[in-house]
């Protein structure tokens, strides 16, 4: 039985350099059932230590909360990356490490938070997650479908860091499973400005950095359960999956 | 001034598009961002750049540039080189840094206005 889910698959935790320190599991996980929400995804920066205890934390209470990763392939292209299984997103986080270069600039991009499910620090992460990795779009995008996940080229309406500001049009051929529409762009503006893109799904998430900002740009989805393989279904308009206009 | 006279001048290295050098120069074009060489350029401008994604060629050919320079000894993708021989677009590439190269190309009379 197919039903609407209310879904913001884009969130960065305290982990990624430019998350708010307070964006912990706890704090999250509130947050998002207060706007209501069914299914969210953490999302860092290259990085996905913090995945497993958000998965925890949301579980008990009644949260979906997908793995992920937003990477950034070597042209400097935000990408949503999306998984059913946490290893294989940790699998990608293995490619990911052995091609990120440098060290992060504490005082400068922010702290890179590892926390527990209570919100401790457990640790700190010493690489530059803000950096580009020396991944092409296309490898990325292909290393990604062989681990059965979802790509989604992030926030294209913006210039800094998305697909069409980095590379100006969608390469041929490429199979990306969708596009990222920010909360700056309208629904109708967005329509107009991406015609040439139809062929692709559209989705529209927060792009959360702090807690206020978290369901504040979401996508409903037809689905029969939360889950990164329904959400790849309906963003390919399978089996009655599909993603619902608001 | 044609692509021709900038590969002699400063020795670069051809990667694609070794019968195509004979455009002529209109000006010169350097960024990074694909999306700001669509609406910046001008048509016959050479072009500076350290992006190697086979998409530069889409742009310089959808812009009718003269040629693209890889610059900082960047290594254009294969791809990239396979869809330049197809569009007929010159790639050449040299070890100087883009802000070298710009300066360089300027001292002998390409500028970033273009007449047109």
């Amino acid at each position: 039985m197919l039903r609407t889910f209310r879904a913001d698959l884009h969130i960065h935790s305290c982990l990624s350099p430019c998350g708010d320190e307070e964006m912990k599991p706890f704090a999250i996980v509130t947050q998002a059932l207060a706007m209501g929400l069914d299914m969210i995804a953490i999302c860092d920066h290259n990085s996905a230590e913090n995945i497993a205890v958000f998965i925890s934390a949301g579980h008990k209470r009644g949260l979906a909360v997908i793995p992920g990763m937003e990477v950034t392939s070597k042209e400097e292209i935000h990408l949503l990356t999306l998984f059913e299984r946490q290893e294989d997103c940790l699998a990608l986080q293995d490619l990911i490490y052995q091609n990120l270069p440098g060290e992060n600039l504490e005082g400068v991009f922010g702290r890179q938070t590892v926390v527990n499910e209570r919100g401790e620090t457990i640790g700190i992460n010493p690489k530059m997650l803000i950096g580009a990795t020396l991944l092409s779009l296309e490898q990325i995008v292909s290393v990604v479908g062989s681990l059965q996940g979802i790509t989604i080229a992030s926030h294209i309406d913006r210039q800094a860091f998305s697909l069409l500001g980095q590379l100006g049009l969608i390469p041929e051929g490429i199979s990306l499973d969708g596009l990222e529409v920010s909360i700056r762009t309208s629904k109708g503006e967005a329509q107009k400005r991406f015609h040439d893109y139809q062929r692709f799904s559209f989705v529209r998430f927060s792009d959360a950095h702090r807690l206020e900002d978290i369901g504040k740009n979401i996508t409903h989805f037809l689905l029969e359960k939360t889950s990164s393989d329904e959400v790849k279904m309906a963003l390919h308009h399978q089996e009655g999956r599909r993603v619902v206009e608001q | 001034m044609t692509v021709f006279d900038i590969f002699k001048s400063f020795e670069l290295n051809v990667r694609a598009g070794k019968d195509r050098l004979h455009e002529e120069v209109t000006g010169g074009y350097a960024s990074d961002l694909l999306s700001d060489v669509i609406a910046h350029s001008r048509k016959g401008n050479i072009w500076i750049t350290i992006q190697t994604h086979p998409n530069i060629v889409a742009v310089a050919t959808m812009k009718e540039l003269a040629g693209i320079i890889l610059t900082g000894g960047r290594e254009p993708d294969a791809d990239t080189i396979k869809k330049a021989e197809e569009e007929g677009m010159p790639i050449l590439i040299s070890p100087l840094l883009t802000f070298e190269l710009v300066g360089k190309l300027y001292k002998i009379g390409i500028s970033g206005m273009s007449p047109c």
